[in-house]
């Protein structure tokens, strides 16, 4: 023992001080402070999104219209990657040298150690090849997932394209898609998408400090499954469809047909067509800026985003509206000296001398003075004032689904236009206006939008003798078929059903009475009943549209055919829409090779010369531009040359 | 010897001690074991892996422990000088030939196995110094003695440093206690502390401002005892010498301390925090130490270490699969056992009559402190990442092996401190 015994106290109190400050941090650091447990977490925690498989789209007979098909995608592992023949590599996956290398700099970039995207969606074929080869390659490997495939190419703009989420999408849906996820942009993959996409499911697994997985978190136990999204069945016809587009070809327009007991639609044709499989793959890109490029834009939906003033077809909405209103009855004779005078000078040309004319026969001879007369009645001779008069009409008119947007399960459907009574206050300068200072809008013409659809739908309405139901695309979803509720609700037109027959009659006459502006396509045994139109085109040649039911009694299709810059509706629409009838009420074609050859080889894409001529007896050599130098508004438009 | 005489002298043993040796090499076997894991199962007796070879090295040391128990006490002090002159020598044959790893050329290839001469340095130093304090009648107040010891512990710390492992020369510092213990003036020990006050402050706040603050200081206390002329001149004196010593801290960041070092000091006291370079050792150590809560997330269970995010987590972060494992309850315990080991060396050296022994004793303890305080401290950020093993659980076999010997040779002396007197 020495003097300096007691240090040892000092020695010991300043281990156990010191070990006492070890044991302090380590229980703050340890117990106290969450923020090492989350970047453990950080370090080690890798959620994987497990994608779904996209729902699949069937046609009314469960046929497949799109399906998935596997793609690969070609992933890559820099760290893993040894000295290969780099010539042979892109020569198997089809890319450049300069490409090779841009691409694996950024691989290498983004992580040595970890999987990056070399090259996406390998077609089957590439990947057969890549194979056989695949071990000469090591740090390369595949990826399969899946993408939209259109097994016939058909009814692009119904269907619509996926693509990568963009920022706005992100925002919307508040978090649910991160960059590189896939959304319905477009047609029923964007109305349907939140059934389409299915639930994603999320594999937790460990990685090590290279990123090199190691085995799933805890089992799996916080792992969830994914679920397939939903099959949907439409309402439409694979093979009326696929026969529409086949008549369509070469000539821009829209087909559209609907079951009038449903509303379903059996055909939904928009011309020009494209072929869906451009917009998935390695070339979307390209492809896709080439379609917003085509002059004839095939990206833009034609049956529910052209509108067209409807023609003639609206003298069907007018011999009824007419009617309900009292303005006239099946009865009702008016006088055609070849036009209907209005006004101090005003004349609207009709096509034909009619002579004393009737309801029915007014619809078979499309006479232009019998609607002048009944648009007169209606607006000027109510004991209303004219404005307020019109304002009933419009309403009347409304109630057939025009003027406002029907509801269609397909995204951007455009309202079309009736306009307002205050619309031509505005336009006049003041409420003292009549049936003269529009009197276009009793044949159809002038400041009238309506989109084949819509049309389509007026024929249902008629079909079934006063009402619809909302036109639809998707009529069951999933495995237990629902239909939504939206879909089985009658919307009445507002007209009586025993005002119907005359005009229906009419309509019949114009298919199945010789002469009539449809006879040319008449089917034996089956009453097609229609309504021819030419719908004047300030731009160019006029617009040919027919619109129709089958059979007359029971009608089992409705349809609205509009070929743009084709000239009179007898032509090319009315044929259109018969095959389209027989195609679908009979399955095979009657009339004679000619005649389908005709139609099916026209090209009536404006800048073509045409050579092809109807077959038809033309009714229309008398019609001459009658002048119209009444009032400026639709002077214009009466000056149109014909009217079928 | 015979037998029952080997009896008695076994029976002397303080088999306390022995206890604690073998818990801590246990526990570090077992996480070593952890360390290593990836779920694959491998056999423990594989000699391929750290815990295998581990094994091996935990078999020698008890050999070695044995050997050294059945050998005669007097050997070491006797021999002590013979130790030192040989560690000296292998500490110039290693600059020569050595074997670099991870920057230091600190090991001598023999066969597949690697002699770290430094880990020896330790307690053959100790034991000259034991032996020189109690060979005469030195006193630490006299400043010849002070310099013999600076010396003989000066030397060996050189030659490391020149290695460079900063670390372990460093240990030596340590040693400073038992001079103290011994009867060196404490103000060494409190000016020492004071260094490492201005060393930081001053490269924290710079140099302006500590000084501002150490003129008011001296200013203060010059004025409340300016009756006392001698403590005057002893204020004035610290002021000047810590002004030099400021501006040497400068000198010695900059031009002695090599970027590394640099670094790690930067990151400890919170002035970078490059998560990726420097700091990456100490973020991912405290990042696996602290998610282990308070009851650890299981052996085996730990997927910081696991996954390898921890550096060199066999050897110097050890400590890192204990926490993260097994928690507070876990670090608690560990540094329990230290504290009751190091504790009881003091409780072993007091108790012996010579003062060799007890010169030896206080040595042993303060070289298991240094390591024990500096390894754990680093591995929770308190300390900069110094990299010198923690005694008796990090994987290695020199330091296991030269920790071992210098406990026992002080548990041999203390087995014999009733029979001879030296």
């Amino acid at each position: 023992m020495n003097s300096f015994f007691t240090r040892r106290y000092i020695i010991q109190g300043l281990f156990i001080v010191t070990a006492l400050v070890l044991l302090a941090r380590l229980f703050y650091i340890q117990v106290i402070d969450d923020r090492y447990k989350l970047s453990a977490d950080n370090n080690v925690l890798r959620k994987l999104i497990i994608y779904p498989a996209r729902g699949i789209i069937l046609d009314r007979n469960e046929k497949v219209l799109v399906q998935n098909e596997p793609v690969y995608d070609l992933m890559i592992i820099p760290k893993q990657v040894k000295p290969f023949d780099t010539i042979e590599f892109c020569r198997l996956i089809d890319i450049t040298k300069k490409e090779f290398d841009k691409k694996y700099k950024k691989a290498n970039n983004y992580s040595p150690y970890r999987a990056s995207l070399f090259e996406k969606q390998l077609s089957a074929k590439t990947y057969a090849a890549f194979q056989e080869k695949q071990f000469q390659f090591p740090g390369f490997y595949v990826l399969a997932r899946s993408v939209r495939y259109y097994p016939d190419s058909t009814a692009a703009q119904f269907l619509g394209y996926i693509g990568e989420v963009n920022d706005k999408e992100i925002e919307k849906y508040d978090g649910f898609y991160t960059q590189g996820d896939y959304i319905g942009k477009s047609g029923i993959e964007k109305s349907y998408e939140d059934l389409l996409r299915g639930q994603r499911g999320v594999r937790n697994i460990m990685v090590d400090v290279h990123n090199r997985e190691q085995g799933s978190f805890f089992e799996g136990k916080y792992d969830t499954l994914a679920v397939a999204g939903d099959k949907l069945i439409s309402s439409l016809d694979k093979e009326l469809q696929l026969y529409g587009e086949q008549l369509m070809n070469n000539k821009i327009g829209s087909v559209v047909a609907i079951e009038p007991a449903t509303g379903e639609i059996l055909a939904f044709v928009s011309s020009p067509k494209y072929d869906p499989n451009l917009m998935v793959g390695r070339q979307r890109g390209n492809n896709y800026m080439k379609l917003l490029k085509d002059p004839f834009k095939p990206m833009f939906i034609r049956p529910t985003q052209a509108e067209y003033p409807p023609g003639s077809i609206f003298k069907v909405i007018n011999a009824l509206v007419a009617q309900q209103m009292g303005a006239i009855t099946a009865q009702t004779t008016f006088h055609c000296p070849g036009g209907y005078r209005y006004g101090a000078r005003g004349f609207m040309g009709c096509t034909h001398v009619h002579g004393t004319i009737a309801l029915e026969k007014s619809i078979e001879g499309s006479c232009n003075t019998y609607y002048g007369y009944a648009y007169n009645r209606m607006i000027d001779k109510t004991g209303l004032k004219p404005f307020k008069a019109y304002t009933r009409w419009r309403e009347a008119v409304m109630k057939f689904g025009i003027g406002a947007e029907l509801g269609i399960d397909l995204p951007a459907e455009r309202d079309g236009l009736i306009p307002t009574a205050d619309y031509f206050t505005k336009r006049w300068g003041s409420n003292k206006w009549g049936s003269g200072f529009n009197i276009s809008l009793s044949i159809g013409q002038g400041e009238l939008g309506i989109t084949p659809l819509q049309m389509a739908n007026v024929m249902a309405i008629v079909a079934n003798r006063g009402f619809y139901y909302k036109p639809h695309l998707i009529k069951a979803i999933g495995d237990k078929k629902i239909i939504k509720e939206e879909y089985t609700i009658k919307n009445s037109a507002g007209i009586d059903a025993k005002y119907f027959e005359p005009v229906i009659e009419g309509m019949s006459r114009v298919v199945n009475a010789p002469g009539g502006t449809g006879y040319f396509s008449k089917i034996a045994d089956i009453e097609i009943c229609g309504k021819t139109g030419t719908v004047q085109n300030p731009h160019g040649a006029d617009h040919s549209v027919f619109v129709a039911f089958a059979p007359r009694q029971n009608p089992k299709i409705a349809i609205a055919v509009v070929v743009e810059n084709a000239g009179f509706g007898s032509t090319w629409s009315a044929p259109i829409a018969s095959l389209m009838i027989e195609k679908y009420l009979r399955d095979s074609i009657t009339r004679p090779k000619y005649y389908t050859e005709r139609i099916l080889k026209a090209n009536l894409l404006p800048g073509q010369k045409k050579v092809i001529r109807p077959g038809v007896k033309k009714d229309s050599t008398n019609s001459k531009p009658a002048t119209s130098n009444a009032l400026p508004v639709n002077a214009q438009i009466s000056s149109k040359k014909d009217e079928q | 010897m015979n037998n029952n005489h080997n009896r008695s002298f076994f029976f002397n043993v303080d088999g306390f001690t022995i206890l604690l040796f073998l818990l801590l090499m246990a526990i570090g076997w077992f996480n070593i074991y952890a360390a290593v894991f990836t779920d694959e199962t491998i056999s423990i007796f594989d000699m391929n892996t750290n815990f295998g070879k581990q094994l091996i090295f935990i078999i020698v040391a008890i050999m070695t422990g044995t050997a050294i128990l059945l050998m005669d006490a007097k050997f070491f002090s006797t021999f002590s000088p013979v130790f030192y002159g040989i560690t000296i020598i292998l500490l110039i044959i290693v600059l020569v030939i050595g074997r670099n790893v991870g920057g230091n050329q600190a090991w001598i290839p023999i066969g597949s196995f690697r002699l770290q001469p430094s880990e020896f340095a330790k307690w053959s130093s100790c034991l000259l110094l034991a032996k020189y304090l109690s060979s005469g009648n030195f006193k630490l107040t006299d400043f010849k003695t002070q310099v013999m010891c600076a010396a003989i512990l000066g030397l060996p710390m050189f030659l490391i440093m020149l290695q460079p492992d900063t670390g372990s020369a460093m240990v030596f510092g340590s040693l400073i206690l038992v001079l103290y213990r011994e009867g060196l003036s404490p103000y060494y020990l409190i000016s020492g502390v004071l260094m490492i006050i201005l060393f930081i402050t001053t490269l924290l706040f710079g140099k302006l401002a500590v000084s501002l603050v150490l003129i008011a200081l001296t200013g203060l206390l010059i004025y409340n005892y300016q009756k006392n002329r001698k403590l005057v001149t002893t204020f004035i004196a610290g002021f000047i010498l810590s002004i030099i010593f400021m501006f040497s801290v400068d000198f010695v960041y900059n031009n002695v301390l090599k970027s590394h070092q640099k670094g790690r000091i930067d990151i400890l006291l919170g002035i970078s925090t490059d998560l990726r370079g420097a700091g990456y050792n100490v973020n991912q150590s405290k990042i696996a130490i602290g998610s282990g809560g308070l009851l650890g997330k299981g052996y085996l269970q730990g997927t910081q270490t696991k996954f390898n995010f921890v550096p060199e987590q066999s050897t110097d972060f050890i400590f890192c699969t204990v926490g993260e494992e097994w928690g507070f309850i876990g670090s608690f315990t560990v540094i329990l056992i230290y504290l009751i080991l190091l504790l009881r060396i003091v409780v072993l050296a007091e108790r012996q009559r010579s003062s060799f022994n007890r010169i030896y004793g206080y040595s042993v303890a303060c070289i298991l402190f240094c390591h024990f305080f500096i390894n754990i401290a680093m591995t929770i950020g308190l300390m900069p990442v110094i990299g010198i093993p923690l005694p008796f659980l990090s994987y290695g076999g020199s330091s296991l092996i030269s920790f071992t010997i210098l406990l026992f040779i002080l548990l041999k002396l203390d087995a014999n401190r009733m029979g001879i007197n030296s």
